[in-house]
Formats: C-alpha cells, structure tokens, sequence
C-alpha cells in the first residue's frame, strides 16, 4: 500500500502536520483488553451498583425514567446489523429498512398524540420541549414562553438553557393550584399580560396528577398564543385523551418506557407532532412516502430545505439526525403492543396504581398531595416532611418507594412521588405498603 | 457490468405494518390483573381517551417478519463498505453491546441514590478523563447527545464564560468547508455567523481570518482536519489571533479519527472541542442515532459546564449539582449513558496504543484509496490528506455527462454504500471518501475497482449510470414527488384516491 | 443560454421583470428554473405588504436547495400568483407566463431603468456559466 502511494512510511502521511504541533508523548490510558478481560470489568463495575433489572431492588422510581417490560422479540431485531450498524439514510435505495420503519413511527406517533403529523424524532423529551418553544417562537415571531410549573423539573431546566442564548427569550412559570393541577386563572392572566409564543403543560403532570387540556388550549388560543402539551410518560395515552383532541397544536414526549431499559435515563428518544399547516416550522427530520422509477412504492427524507445542511443558519434546528434506534426500539414495541395490548398495559398500569395509591393513602403518617385523577404515579407526603430519609431508609432494605422530590425543589421535601406500573405484582405493593407502614408508624 | 458482486437476492417487498394482521391481533405478553378492578373511562370521566391510538393488530411472528424483512432492505457497515466521508464508518465490536447490556448498568434508574450507582459514576468519571487525555482538555462533559447537540452546549459555555467577562459578543466566524450544524448551532445560540473562505491549499489563512476579526468576535469554529481532509496547519497561529482579540476557539471533533494519538487539540490553544462518541469511539449509528457529543473544555471553561459533573472524593463517586455558574442542563438526566458505555468499553478495548494505531490505518486506508482514484477522479487540492479525500467528478462530468449523484446511485450495484456527495460545497461536484482503518485492503481494492469501473463505463455507456441503481430492491426514488405532496403518515388505503 | 424573451427586463438574480405603466410583473428566468431543478414549493408575500428595492419577498424550493427571490424595485406587492401554492412546478414548465410570482406597484418607477435588457442578461448569464 505504501508503495502504491508512494511514501517510505505511515509517518510519512502525517507530514502535513507541524512538528511543534504534535502530541508531546504516547496517550496516557489504560493497556488494551481482551473481550474476556473486558466483560469482567464491565461486569465488575455494573457489580457496585444496584440495579432493580437483577432483581435486588424493588423499585417505585419513575418521574419520567419509568421502567416497562420490553418484548424479547425486540432484542433480536435491533441486533440485526442492518439496523444496527446504518447510519442515517442518505442514499434512500438501500436504506429503505430505516426508512419505512421511521415512516411507521411518525404514524404512530401521529397515533399516540392524536395530531396529523410527526418528526422521525429529537434526542429526548427534554429537548423536544425546547424544540416546541422554538418552533412556536418561530410561529408567532414572540419570545415568550408560559410554562406550567407541573412541567419536569429537569425540562424546565433544559429550556432555560437552551433559550439562555436568545436575550429577548422570556419564560414565565405559573404555578400549580391547590389542586395539583395548573393553575388556569394565573395561567390566563399571564397570557393576558403580554403577548406570548406558547403555553406549555405536562400532563399527566411532575407529580402524576392528570391535567385538563381542553380549557387551557382555549386559553392559549384566546390570547392568539399555540399551546403546546408534553407527555413523559406515554403509556398513559392509552387512557388518556390525547393532545390532538384536546386542541394542542404541537405535543412532545419521551418515548423510551416501554421501548427500552431505562439506563440511567440515556439515550432517549423525544417525540415530536403537530399540525398539519405547521410541517415546514418543524424541527428534525420527516420521512415521506413516494415511487421508484418503477412505480413503486418506497420512502425517502423530505421537506430537508428545513434543514441545517441547506438553509444552515436559518433552519429550523441544528439537529441532524434522530434517535434511530431508539425509534425503531419504539416502533416495535408498539406494534407488537397493539392497539388491543396498548389499551389492556394501560388498563393494568391504572388499576394497580390505584390500588397502591389507596392503600398507602390509608396508613398512618402519609397522606396523598393531590386527589385529582391520576395515571400511574401520585404524589404522598411523609409525615416528618422528609422524603430524602425515607427513601434511604427503605434502601436498605431493598426497597426504592418513589422519587423524593425535594431533588428537584427544596418545597417539595414532604413528598413521594410512587410509580406503579405493569410489572409490579400485588404482592410487591403489598410489600412496600407494609414497609411503609412501619415507617409511618415509627415516625 | 463484468461481473456484479451482489444479486438481488430473496427479497420481499413489505406493506407498512398497518397493512399486516387482523382486527384484535396483538402480540403483547401482559400479566393478569392482581388487583381489583376499577374501569378508567368512569374514573377519568371527560378525561378518558374515546377511541384507541390506531396501533397495528399482528401477531409476535408477524410483527417479527415485518422488520426483519425491512432490516434486509438495509445496507449497514457489516454488510460492507461503508465510505462516507467525515462520518467515519467503522466497525463496531460486538464486545460493545454485551457490556452495555448488563442488567446491573442497563437497569439503573437516575433517581436512585449516589450509594447505587457508584459503578455507574466511576465509569462516566473515567470516560471523562480519557476523552481529556486523548484531547488534551482539562474536562468534558458527558451530557450532550449528539455533535449537533455538543456544539451548541460548546458555544454556550463560549457565550456563558464571555458574559462573565462583561460582554458575551455577537459573532462567530466560521469557514466556508463547514458542516452546516456550525453556522445553525451558532445561530440557535443568538451569534451571527461570519464566513471565511478557506485559501488556495485548502488551508484557512490567518490573514483571512485577521480581516474579519474584531472585538465583536466570541469565537471561531474550526473542523480539523477540515472537511476535505486537510490539516488546518496554521491553528495556533489563528487560535493565538482569537485569543489576542478575547474571543476563544472552537474545534469541531468530528475528523478527530484522522489525529486521534498524534495530536492534542488542547495543545494548539483550542478552548473547546466536542467529540462524536458515534464515529471516532465506535458506537453503533443505528440509523441516525442514538449518538453521544461530550464536550472537552479547557481549565477557564469548566466552571460552566453542565450540571450535573461527577466528581470523585477519593473512592467515592458524587454527582456534583450544586454548580452556580454552569450553563445548566442540555437535557434530562446524564447523556446518554448507553452510548457512553459502549465508548468506554472501546477505549478500554484499544488502549492508547491501539487508538493511536487506528488513526495511522486510517489514515493509510485513505491514502491508499486517493493512490487509487486520482486519476479518475481528481482531488480537490494537490496538498496531502488525512483520514478522508474529496474528490471531484467535475472532469468526469465535462467528458461524459455522468454526474456524481449517477456515481453515487451505480456504486450500490457493486454492493458498496456510496460516499458522501456534494459536500463540501466549494468542491464541485463532490465525492467525499472516507474508509476508515477496520476496512481490509482486499476491500479496498474492491471498492477502487469499482469506482474505476464505473468511470470506463461513464464513457462507453453513460445511460447505464444514469439509471443506476439497477440491481439493487428499488429504482431511484422520486423526491419531487415526496416533497410537492408530502406524505408523512400511513393512511388507511381507501382514504386514498 | 436560450430561451430569453426579448419583450422582458432582466436582474442579476436571474429574474426577469415585465413593466407595465408603473406595474412591474416578476418571476424567475428559464436559467434559474434549470439550475433549481424540480421545484417543490414557493413562499411568497401577502398583497399589500410593502417591499424595498433588492429586498428578499420570497423563496422557492427544490428539493435540495432554497433560493431566496429579491425585488428589484420599492412597492407595494398588488398581485400573487396564488396558483403556485399548489402547482409550484409551473415554475418549470413555463417560468415566463403561468409560472409569474408577483405585481408590484411600483413606488420609484426610475428603479426600473437599472434593468437589464435581454442581450445584456444574455451576455451576464454567458459570464456566469464559465
């Protein structure tokens, strides 16, 4: 090969590198390992942690990370090195695989939120968030945001930090009222006090309570601003009345809880829908159905003059891909979910919540933060007002309880949020009922 | 064609899902109901959903059939040759996904206590000092999901570390051989993007860059090598220009597997830098993700980083939260973390030895292949490349009529991925090549040959690349059409015309 | 570089102008349509909204490419080819007549005289192309 290019030596390809610019020694890492080697020290370091997938812990931990079960049929495809190990569809004759398969989610997705069109999806639900402000301000040609605070904390946070660079970007947060749901009063005073892009509301909310979309897609079309729903956990749209049609003009989510493991809340893949007449506002990328030469049917990227690579500075996003695998993980689980599966994991989800829920509204030393309807998730608070010693407590035993929200905001220190899902047998409730009721007792 | 090294195979050609199965078929496993029933629609009354989402009604084999016949209208990097230029399409050891598949690192939650997840942490820890290492940065954050991701969290901590000291300025320069997430990441940012054009020798200049540099600049935004695979040989020099004017100097990592061991951007006064954990470290493309785009800062910048870091106190892993000047969070909980341990699962694989080995391969594997071409196919510059060639097929354009895009499409017919065409911009008629070192030289050759076959049948048949592909599934697809009346979601058939 | 009608005036952005009293009808010329390739989609302005002289009014698509349209004179924009909204590819098909994008009433008609006539486009476009 050298011969060919005609140079003595490999060093001699990197000539066009400055002697004074080179590194000054050999990289100072670890030596080389053999696979054996390597699956012992993964295994060691998966070994000091604790883990509710070996079976050690029983875990009541969701607050947007909320853990399903995965079809084992998935696995085996997304191991399939075709989808494993393409990269993103440029050239669409043989990348049809890919590209059918994110043409199925955007319908799904379509599906879920109940609204006419999809992106082939953002990173997370975090920056599909911020995405959605984006596209509204883009919209609207405003720089103010009303977000309810029944928002994640931790997508609050995103979006503040993704519009840090934009100086006129205003986001004003409106609290939540004594019902655990947004409050619409100040909600519609915010909206009244100065033109805004967008109203933002999570539903189910941070603490699990089910918000009421319709009115504040009124309120948010009655100040001429979108208003815009985000979903973290999507399994509760098999109950729930959709975004759509509760007259939300955009809708994002996280979509990782029934597609993958949680994995320390990474990767993740957002969600992304809107309306119709709003496609060309949209970030990310969209697949579309056409014909070959031949007539026939296939799959292609389009609408991309959105997009970073051609319109640069002004397109819609900076992203340039999606989360594929990610998608495809969501793709299908839905499917082999089905509509009548998707329904009944719904079904289960809510009954066994709501029997945790009421069973540890009955103990002693805890009462529920909010009584409206909720999902698979509810708000408790300790008696003794903190959350944090309880949840290090129960630990030990083996037992994660729920989420201690003074995590997120000091004025929640009181409370538990408790995730119950499908995979929680009666005797696994019973069991942190119990421990619980020990702790409540004791305090 | 003298002899086609693929055939079209037993493919099948597969209806959408939606068009699979039967009314009241899933292929769901769910337990029974322990508990007692309550009916949802009466307890969430007006907020009950009315109809279901219109998921697919088939069975688990069907479902199973469906995308395993899909996966076969895919070509991937294990099926073969992969050459797309600064995507670097490497091969990835299957070591990889057994580690990030272990249930004591897949099944952890982000809210479990520190006490948890102290594997977890020392392994993003160690990530993170040998993303420094290999660059020569002081830290790099783990959090951002994506390059395009990396680069706005980059030009964040550049505008956050500007505005602690007094004014976070308005533009960022960037050359015209730019990846367009530059100019759109520095846009989304609130800077206005300044274009330079690259000199003669493929090289930015620093007089080019001195006459566009003023005390409104906060950064430049340099790729090296650059997009056409050309060491920028003159970024100390720049990136001292940038410094002497207060603005700080970006690198955009994505060629890093042409100096990977050879070269410390750290050391050439580059302030920030983010990496693409999906090319250089060998995680999985997936199709267009999930990828991972730490960022490495030097020491001024760190107070900024994204919270939350991990820090070690002896050998205890915390997650620090508690940082007052950090730009905040780029996304929820702690980057991809199933990226993040597949490249940590690479790097211990390889060592520094085998990294720095793997950038000389690559670098061979590119020349090689430019050997190879030249004559064909004429590079852009007459200047030495590194781990990618842009070459032009403007001279093959002007003989025959075949353009690259006809190239590109009859490359399939070889079994070969196309490379990446029409960028950069300012080569016409682009042809980007990039093999990476897991390429065998067998394969090479392949590749060449077909490439030069390709370009004697240009000029003895040219209507025969132009119709390429034509032994691959499908013909070439009408994007007008796609783009003119877009549809974006199934549609039941009888809502069709 | 044909297809050049001799009765219109022409731009440096490869537009062409057809003035009528103190009406000026724009599209794009047959060398730009070619160079655009397939067109997929076409913004144009409001009737009514106001435009400055070398002002961006518009964009049109393909499905690689933006190209942004410039007015080359101030005014008012009085018609829109609306029919374009649904048919962008008259643009290919006859960039001169079904394929027109806007009338403006023009504000300062000497504006006009900056125009190129058709062998002087003839000759810029020749330039352009080596």
């Amino acid at each position: 090969m050298l011969e060919v290019i005609g140079v003595d030596s490999v060093s001699d390809l990197f000539r066009s590198i400055p002697a004074d610019s080179r590194a000054k020694g050999p990289l100072d890492l670890p030596p080389p390992l053999s696979e054996h080697e390597l699956l012992g020290l993964l295994q060691s370091l998966a070994d000091a942690n604790r883990s509710a997938a070996t079976g050690e812990l029983l875990s009541f931990l969701g607050a947007g990370a909320t853990a399903h079960g995965i079809p084992q049929a998935l696995d085996d495809i997304i191991r399939r090195t075709e989808f494993l190990t393409a990269y993103t569809p440029y050239q669409a004759e043989i990348s049809q695989g890919t590209l059918q398969a994110v043409f199925e989610f955007q319908t799904l997705v379509c599906e879920l939120f109940g609204l006419e069109v999809a992106n082939a999806s953002m990173y997370d639900g975090a920056t599909a968030t911020a995405e959605a402000l984006l596209m509204t301000r883009r919209i609207k040609r405003r720089d103010r945001f009303v977000v309810s605070e029944g928002l994640h904390p931790e997508y609050m946070e995103t979006c503040e930090t993704i519009l840090s660079g934009l100086s006129e970007a205003e986001l004003v947060r409106i609290p939540l009222g004594a019902d655990g749901r947004t409050d619409a009063s100040a909600m519609k005073a915010a909206l009244a006090e100065a033109p805004s892009a967008c109203l933002v509301v999570q539903s189910p909310n941070i603490f699990g309570v089910v918000e009421d979309l319709a009115p504040l897609a009124n309120l948010a079309h009655e100040a001429d601003a979108l208003a815009i729903a985000v979903v973290t956990e999507m399994v509760s749209l098999s109950l729930l009345e959709p975004p759509g049609a509760c007259d939300f003009d955009i809708a994002v989510g996280e979509g990782v809880g029934y597609a993958v493991p949680v994995s320390l809340g990474g990767p993740g893949v957002g969600l992304f829908a809107t309306r119709d007449k709003f496609k060309r506002q949209m970030p990310g990328r969209l697949i579309g159905e056409t014909l070959d030469a031949n007539g026939v049917r296939g799959y292609v990227m389009t609408l991309a003059t959105r997009e970073q690579h051609i319109r640069r500075e002004k397109a819609t996003s900076n992203i340039c891909t999606n989360q594929g695998l990610i998608a495809l993980c969501f793709t299908i689980a839905s499917s082999l979910l089905g509509r009548s599966g998707f329904t009944q994991l719904g079904h289960l989800n809510f009954a066994k919540a709501q029997y945790a829920r009421e069973a540890i509204a009955a103990l002693d030393g805890f009462e529920l933060r909010y009584v409206a309807p909720a999902f698979n998730e509810f708000a408790v608070r300790v008696s003794g007002g903190d959350a944090t010693a309880l949840v290090n407590d129960l630990a030990a035993d083996g037992i994660l309880p729920g989420v201690a929200m003074g995590r997120f905001d000091p004025a929640w220190k009181d409370t538990l949020l408790v995730t119950v899902t499908e995979l929680h047998r009666r005797e696994d409730i019973d069991r942190l009922v119990t421990a619980l009721a020990k702790k409540g007792a004791s305090s | 064609m003298t002899q086609s090294c693929v055939t079209p195979g037993l493919l099948h050609y597969e209806p959408p899902i939606f068009e699979i199965g039967a009314p009241g078929r899933n292929g769901a496993s769910l337990p029974a109901l322990d508990v007692p029933d309550v009916d949802p629609a009466t307890s969430l009354g007006n907020l009950a959903r009315k109809s279901p989402p219109g998921f697919p009604e088939a069975s688990e084999v069907e479902v199973m059939r469906h995308f395993v016949r899909l996966s076969q209208w895919n070509h991937a990097i294990d099926l073969g040759m992969y050459p797309l230029g600064s995507c670097t399409m490497k091969y990835n050891p299957k070591v990889n996904e057994a580690t990030a598949r272990l249930p004591g690192l897949a099944g952890l939650h982000p809210y479990q206590p520190e006490s948890h997840l102290q594997g977890a942490l020392r392994l993003l820890w160690e990530l993170d000092q040998a993303l420094s290492e290999i660059s020569g940065f002081a830290r790099t954050t783990l959090q951002p999901a994506a390059g395009a991701h990396g680069e706005l969290t980059g030009l964040m901590l550049i505008r956050a570390y500007l505005t602690t000291a007094g004014n976070p300025r308005s533009k960022v320069i960037i050359p015209d051989t730019a990846h367009g997430t530059n100019p759109a990441s520095v846009a989304l940012n609130g800077y206005k993007p300044v274009l330079v054009k690259t000199g003669a020798d493929g090289v930015l200049l620093p007089a080019d860059v001195e006459a566009v540099l003023d005390e409104d600049v906060a950064a430049i935004m340099v790729t090296n090598p650059n997009t056409l695979g050309i060491y920028e040989t003159h970024l100390p020099k720049i990136a001292e220009m940038v410094h002497d004017a207060g603005g700080l100097v970006y690198m955009d990592g994505a060629n890093l597997n042409a100096i990977m061991g050879k070269v410390k951007p750290g050391d050439l006064g580059v302030d920030v830098m983010h990496f693409n954990l999906h090319k250089t470290f060998s995680t999985p493309h997936g199709g267009g993700g999930p990828g991972a785009g730490p960022v490495g800062v030097v020491e001024r910048l760190v107070p900024y980083l994204p919270r939350p870091t991990v820090e070690k106190h002896g050998d205890q892993f915390t997650l620090d939260l508690d940082r007052p000047e950090s730009i905040g969070r780029v996304r929820s909980f702690y980057g991809n973390f199933g990226v993040l341990v597949r490249a940590f699962t690479y790097i211990r694989e390889l060592g520094g030895e085998g990294l720095t080995q793997a950038t000389e391969m690559a670098v061979l594997n590119a020349n090689y292949i430019r050997a190879r071409l030249k004559e064909a196919f004429p590079p852009s510059h007459d200047v030495d490349t590194l781990h990618e060639t842009v070459f032009s097929g403007k001279l093959l354009k002007k003989e025959t009529g075949v353009i690259t895009m006809d190239v590109a499409k009859r490359l399939m017919d070889h079994g070969f991925h196309p490379p990446t065409v029409y960028f950069p911009l300012i080569v016409p008629e682009a042809l980007m090549i990039e093999p990476t070192e897991t390429e065998p030289p067998e394969e090479l050759d392949r590749f060449c040959d077909a490439m030069l076959h390709i370009h004697a049948e240009a000029h003895d048949s040219p209507e025969t690349v132009h119709a390429a592909p034509l032994q691959v599934g499908l013909r070439r697809l009408d994007e007008t059409r796609a783009a003119r009346k877009p549809r974006l979601r199934w549609t039941p058939p009888e809502e069709t015309e | 570089m044909s297809d050049i009608p001799n009765d219109l005036q022409y731009t440096k952005e490869h537009e062409w102008a057809r003035v009528t009293d103190d009406v000026v009808r724009l599209g794009i010329t047959r060398h730009a349509a070619d160079q655009l390739g397939d067109i997929t989609m076409v913004e144009l302005p409001r009737e009514g909204d106001e435009v400055q002289k070398d002002d961006e009014f518009g964009t049109i698509e393909s499905v690689k490419a933006v190209s942004a349209v410039y007015s080359p004179v101030s005014g008012t924009i009085v018609r829109v080819n609306e029919i374009l909204e649904d048919n962008p590819e008259y643009i290919n098909d006859d960039p001169y007549d079904v394929g027109w994008l806007v009338e403006i009433q023009m504000s300062n008609t000497s504006e006009v005289d900056e125009l190129m006539d058709a062998a002087a486009y003839k000759t810029f476009a020749a330039e352009q192309e080596d």
